[in-house]
This record gives C-alpha cells, sequence and structure tokens, in this order.
C-alpha cells in the first residue's frame, strides 16, 4: 500500500480488502467495553480543513482518537490567506510541527496531491475531499457499508447492480465511488439529467441513463447525492421541483425497488429534493450506518498508512 | 562594424559567406571580411518574430521585464518581440506603447513592437484609441485584448472596421467568456476524471467562426490568436479557401503537450488556451505543415514562482516560451518530416514579420539585407534547465527535457548580441 491516500487509483483491489478487513477487525474491537487503542500513540494526525465539513472533520477526528493519536484540527477557512501561498505555507508550517498525518479538505481539484507531490512535507497525506475531483474514504466507507449490507458478496461486488443517481459533474463522491465500486466487481449505472454528467463521461467503466425509472428494480444499491441549489443558477436544471419530480427518490420509487435493496446518501441530505423523508427513513435506509461506519473505516486507513502496533498484538 | 558568417547553410541548405556590414548584407558568396565566425556546422535563419509575447512591463517586473524579455528573446534567437497590452497600465493610449517601445529600444537586443489594447481597460466596451496608438512613435498596427476575448460582436466589427485606415490587425483571443465560466481545463475525458471545470474547444471555434464571417463582412483583417483545436484548423481552411483576409497562430507548446498532462495537477502545465488532446495536436501540425496556420507565435508569459506554487485552479495560466520555441518547433515539425528550415523561416520569421508589418523583420537572407539572423546548431541537443533560462521567470513546461537545435547567434541590425548561445552584452544603440 503507498503511503498516502489521494484517489482510490493508489489502491489495489488488495489493498481495498485489506481496509474492508480491518475496518471489520476494528469495528468488533470497539463495539467491545474498551472504544480506544493505542496503536497510534504519540503520533499527531492534523485535519487541515480548507472547507467547512463538520461531518468528515468530526469522523476523522473520532477515528484518530479512538486509535490515541494526537488530533489538532486546523480549519484555514476564513482566514485571510486564501490563495496557493496559504496550502504552501500551512504544509510547511505542519511540518514544523511534526505532523505524521495530514488530512486534507480542500475547494480546489487536485489540492491533495499538491499537496503530496510537492515536496513541501512528508507527512503521510489524507484526501477528505478535494473539490470535484474525489474522496475517497467516503467510497470506502460506502463500500463498507454495501458489503454489511449483502455479507454474502462483503469482498466481491461482482453480482451487485449500483445506481448512483444526481449531481455526477460537481461530485468527488460519485468519482471515488466509480472507481471503488468498479474495482470491486459492481456494475454501476449514474443516472442524471445530461447536465450533470461530465463530458467524457463516456469513457467511464459505467453505464449512463437519464432516467431513473427505467431499471428502478433491478438496483441492489441506489446512492442518491446531494444537490446544491446553486446549481440551478446555471441552468443544470430549471427548477427544484422538476428536479425532485424526474431524479427525486420519493415513497412511489421506493416501492418499486427491490425487496433486499438498499439506500444510501452521502449527507448533508435535501429532504423533499433528491430524497423524501419517507425514503431517508425507511427501513431500506442505512445512511445512518454509513455515519458510523466512517469512523471505522477512517481508523483502518489511518492504522493501516501510519503503520501502528499489529493488531493481532492488540487483539491479544 | 565588418564581420563574415564564413561557411554557414541557408535555410534551402546551401552552403556561402555572408558579410554583414553596419546592420545589413553587404556580400553572399565568396567574399570574407572583417572578424570571421565560423559557421561550418550551423545554419542561418532570417531573425525569428514573435508576434505574441508578454513581456510584463509596466506592473509586472516580477515576472519580466522588456530587458529581461529581451534578453529571453535572443537567447531563443528572436529579432523582434511583440509586447501584448495587458499590462498594469493597459497598454491602451499611446503614451504605454510609446513607453514599452523606449524600453524595447533602451535594451537594444531586438526589435520591441507594442501591440495595442483594442478596448480601454480590456474591458471588451469602448474602443481604445487605435489611431493614436497607430501614430504614435511605437507605430503601433496589431490590436489585441489577448487575454481576454472581444466577445461583443459589435466592439468586434467595429474594431475590423476601424483598423482598415491604417492597414491594423485585429488578433483575436477566441474565448467564448460564458462558456468559460471557471473553466480550468480542456473539457474532455481528462477532465471528467479529475474534477476540473472543463474549457470547451467550442467556446474557442464559436467566436472564430464568428470572427472569420464579420471580416469577411467589412472586408478587414483577422488574426486569430493561438489556435488549439482541430475544428479551429477546419474553420480557418474553410476561410482562407473563401478569400477571407485571416491569418492564424498556433503556440510551440500546443504543438506538442497534451491534457493528459494535467493528471499531475502541477499548473506548469495551466495555460491559456488549455492543452487539448493529442487528435488536436495532429491537426494543428498539419495545419501549421499546409500553409492554414501561418506562424507559430510563443504566448510567453513569465509568472513569479508563487503563483504557479499553489494548488491548481488559484494558479495562473501561462508558461515560457522563448527560449524553447525553436526546439520545439524543430522537435515537432521539422524531425518529424513535416516542415525543413525553409517552412521554420516562413512561420518563425517571415509571416510574422509580414502579419505585423515589421519592415526590417523577415527579410530573405540576400544582398542588402537587414542584418536581423539567427544562426542556429541544427543537430546539438540540449537539456532544458529552468534555473538558467534568461526569463526572469521559471514557468517552462520543458524543464528536464533534452530538446533539438541550439541557437549558436543572433544578430540583431549586425549587431552580435547573442554568441555561442551566451548574451554578448553588445546592444544595438
Amino acid at each position: 500500500m503507498k503511503n498516502q491516500l489521494l484517489s482510490i487509483n493508489d489502491l489495489t483491489l488488495e489493498d481495498v480488502i485489506g481496509i474492508l478487513d480491518t475496518a471489520t477487525a476494528l469495528e468488533q474491537i470497539t463495539n467491545g467495553p474498551t472504544k480506544k487503542l493505542p496503536t497510534l500513540r504519540g503520533r499527531t494526525v492534523v485535519n487541515l480543513f480548507f472547507e467547512d465539513s463538520t461531518r468528515t472533520r468530526i469522523s476523522f477526528e473520532t477515528a484518530a482518537k479512538r486509535l490515541s493519536a494526537d488530533v489538532i484540527n486546523f480549519s484555514a477557512k476564513g482566514s485571510s490567506v486564501s490563495k496557493g501561498e496559504s496550502l504552501k505555507d500551512t504544509a510547511q508550517t505542519l511540518q514544523a510541527m511534526g505532523a505524521d498525518a495530514v488530512v486534507i479538505r480542500h475547494g480546489a481539484s487536485g489540492a491533495a496531491q499538491r499537496l503530496a507531490d510537492s515536496g513541501w512535507i512528508n507527512a503521510t497525506v489524507i484526501n477528505a475531499g478535494d473539490g470535484t475531483h474525489e474522496h475517497p474514504t467516503q467510497a470506502l466507507l460506502d463500500a463498507y457499508t454495501i458489503a454489511k449490507s449483502f455479507p454474502e458478496h462483503s469482498r466481491d461486488f461482482t453480482s451487485l447492480k449500483i445506481a448512483i443517481v444526481g449531481d455526477i459533474l460537481h461530485s468527488r463522491v460519485a468519482r471515488s465511488n466509480v472507481l471503488l465500486l468498479s474495482k470491486l466487481g459492481a456494475k454501476v449505472t449514474l443516472i442524471a439529467p445530461p447536465t450533470l454528467l461530465p463530458v467524457g463521461v463516456e469513457k467511464w467503466p459505467v453505464t449512463i441513463s437519464y432516467d431513473l425509472d427505467a431499471e428502478l428494480e433491478s438496483f441492489d444499491v441506489v446512492m442518491m447525492l446531494r444537490i446544491q441549489l446553486e446549481r440551478m443558477n446555471n441552468f443544470y436544471f430549471p427548477s427544484e421541483r422538476e428536479y425532485a419530480r424526474r431524479y427525486g427518490l420519493n415513497e412511489a420509487r421506493l416501492r418499486c425497488m427491490k425487496k433486499t435493496s438498499i439506500v444510501m446518501h452521502p449527507g448533508p441530505m435535501n429532504r423533499g429534493l433528491e430524497i423524501s423523508a419517507a425514503s431517508a427513513d425507511s427501513s431500506r435506509s442505512v445512511i445512518i450506518d454509513q455515519v458510523g461506519n466512517g469512523v471505522v473505516t477512517r481508523m483502518a486507513v489511518l492504522y493501516l498508512l501510519l503503520g501502528g502496533a499489529s493488531l493481532s498484538e492488540v487483539l491479544s | 562594424m565588418t564581420f563574415t558568417l564564413q561557411n554557414v547553410a541557408l535555410p534551402n541548405g546551401e552552403r556561402t559567406n555572408i558579410v554583414i556590414t553596419e546592420n545589413s548584407i553587404s556580400s553572399i558568396g565568396k567574399n570574407v571580411a572583417g572578424e570571421i565566425v565560423d559557421c561550418t556546422d550551423l545554419l542561418v535563419l532570417p531573425g525569428l518574430v514573435d508576434l505574441h509575447t508578454h513581456l510584463r512591463e509596466p506592473g509586472k517586473e516580477d515576472s519580466e521585464t522588456v530587458l529581461s524579455g529581451s534578453q529571453s528573446a535572443v537567447i531563443g534567437g528572436f529579432t523582434a518581440v511583440s509586447a501584448m497590452a495587458n499590462t498594469s497600465p493597459v497598454a491602451d493610449t499611446a503614451g504605454v506603447v510609446e513607453q514599452v517601445f523606449r524600453l524595447g529600444k533602451e535594451a537594444g537586443l531586438c526589435a520591441v513592437y507594442p501591440v495595442g489594447a483594442v478596448t480601454v481597460g480590456l474591458a471588451g466596451e469602448r474602443l481604445a484609441e487605435l489611431g493614436a496608438m497607430a501614430d504614435s512613435a511605437a507605430h503601433v498596427r496589431v490590436f489585441s485584448d489577448d487575454g481576454k476575448c472581444v466577445s461583443d460582436p459589435l466592439v468586434m466589427r467595429r474594431a475590423l472596421e476601424y483598423v482598415k485606415s491604417f492597414g491594423g490587425v485585429i488578433a483575436q483571443h477566441a474565448q467564448d467568456p460564458r462558456l468559460t465560466e471557471h473553466a480550468q481545463m480542456n473539457e474532455g475525458e481528462v477532465s471528467s476524471r479529475l474534477g476540473l471545470s472543463g474549457w470547451p474547444a467550442v467556446a474557442e471555434e464559436a467566436i472564430i467562426a464568428r470572427d472569420i464571417l464579420l471580416a469577411d463582412h467589412v472586408k478587414s483583417r483577422l488574426h486569430i490568436c493561438h489556435l488549439t483545436t482541430k475544428g479551429g484548423v477546419e474553420l480557418v481552411r474553410w476561410a482562407k479557401s473563401q478569400g477571407i483576409n485571416v491569418s492564424a497562430e498556433v503556440t510551440p507548446h500546443h504543438l506538442l503537450l497534451t491534457d493528459d498532462l494535467v493528471e499531475s495537477y502541477d499548473p506548469v502545465y495551466k495555460v491559456n488556451p488549455p492543452l487539448r488532446t493529442s487528435q488536436d495536436v495532429m491537426a494543428l501540425r498539419a495545419g501549421l505543415a499546409d500553409g492554414t496556420i501561418d506562424i507559430v507565435a510563443t504566448d510567453h508569459a513569465p509568472h513569479p514562482a508563487e503563483e504557479k506554487e499553489c494548488e491548481w485552479s488559484a494558479a495562473s495560466f501561462g508558461m515560457l516560451g522563448l527560449e524553447t520555441a525553436l526546439s520545439v518547433v524543430a522537435k515537432t515539425m521539422v524531425n518529424e518530416g513535416l516542415m525543413n528550415w525553409e517552412d521554420v523561416a516562413r512561420v518563425m520569421s517571415i509571416n510574422p514579420a509580414r502579419i505585423g508589418g515589421y519592415a526590417r523583420q523577415g527579410q530573405e537572407i540576400a544582398l542588402g539585407a537587414p542584418a536581423n539572423l539567427t544562426v542556429i546548431h541544427p543537430t546539438q541537443q540540449w537539456s532544458v534547465n529552468k534555473e538558467k533560462l534568461a526569463s526572469k521567470s521559471r514557468n517552462t513546461p520543458f524543464h528536464g527535457q533534452t530538446l533539438p537545435v541550439k541557437v549558436a547567434h543572433t544578430i540583431y541590425e549586425g549587431v552580435i548580441v547573442v554568441k555561442d548561445g551566451e548574451l554578448t552584452g553588445n546592444k544595438y544603440e
């Protein structure tokens, strides 16, 4: 495994399975009486967030603390330095403070790779979302959630049909999931209005559809993406109402889905827009599970990248 | 001063002696006179002419000055450059273009022809005083809002019409602003994966098509800056077949580099217009070879380190070009068998001088012609080292690459300003 996680492309299938297995083991441990493991004691993990994302930051913070790492939260948003120099200067500051890992969230696509490749910093870099590029730990937690929901296919998704629905164009979650789920063998369909699919998407390892209803009954997983309301200003779709009607997961559509299927959403949701409250709260929804799974998956990533004390030692 | 380029190859391959006296060629043939410069392994071209250069002065002297840009130009074999108008203040008045012209004279290394802005402040709203710039000491004939597109069709029409009265040309930066809002790179398969906002080919081609029709309608002269797409080449080819008075340029980097380089997210590859696909590169090479594209121009765009040492979207657009242009043209066109040295002389000297109306530049090498010459080592390779460039900036995308063809000597108005690849310290007074 590489010593950084910038893109799902950094991971081999063996790496992915290793992460899922480690997350499974860590979940068993943390479900026990002591939630906290000593494996990363003395290590420093910096959460470097140039964009607000309370959920992702808390998830990483919880994961690092459960492994006994020291956690520093560095929110660069709102400070006067908003441009490139701040990335370099901030990186060098963190380097001087002895960060072992930097978890970076940034509004610019490629910012995590830039941080890792620039020579500004020696720490392990973990991408916690870069612009509209990737969000690899979200995809890993989604895969972990799917694996738990379909235990008979937990490390091989070949027989699973997965729909990702919504704003593919601007979604880092979609990009990472397409790479990861297809690596695990799943058949992925992207469903969106043509305006919200990137030019060039036909080269991706996916099927494209403009019609949510066409094959809805065939999917094992339906993953809804958040729609940002400001997209309307750029004519991506005419109105919220029309979007919800054509691409929202409402109760009628939920009834069409397979009995065994699950509904996912990376959050935060726009209830009533891309997903109805009934769908979000239904028994098929694993949206809350995703949040919990995020912590153990990120623990696994930190654990494997920072090479803490061996798990078998911890377990004994 | 008198000296002789002895046994030098002309662009057609014939070997001869060229005697230079004062600022012109006083003999071609067997005669020798004055100092002898042995050119046994060398080839002479008419001095290279760049129609598209950013010298950054006034206003951004930390990235380049007229002097450092002139040094960079002559190291790259150029005896004339055209200083783009997007300085600070913008070169939209006679005062600013005369200042740049005077700085070029003071540097004395090559001819510096200021380009005037088409519109006040490059804002695209009101015509700048084109006539005043034409009548000034700088004698401006090329007008461009380069960096910005003259997107309003009425403003473009009027500009094309107006410059007819003094034989001017409008050099358009073809980029529909609405179709390229927040655009970061070529829109296609690579941008879809990298999550960078796409810059569609159609945003360039739609403006080219419109301006070709406008130029035809008002019977004026249009120059298309830095063509980058296969479709753009087709449009210019069609326009020329209709007899429309349009010329076009391509940059060296668009002849070689493609958008997959952006996968590194290294902003050294961030440029406007963006790097396109290998299909586009092949169409540009074919268009240059068959004369659809008239010239190679560098779009030399210096930036200080901090404007490139950052994340992609925060970085400035632009690449250095003067010191690598000839080598990249040699690599992509000559070494590929698409052009010979006479063709290189045509696209890098004769044609750009003709389009710009630069009388003492781009002349055939002949008795009595101005002594603006570039002597090159056609078989010598060199390794690009960004730290050793004459430019003040370091943003070359070719750092570390081995390229063919070294510039040996550059002669500006009879003065050897570069000898054996180094600045001599001499200048034309």
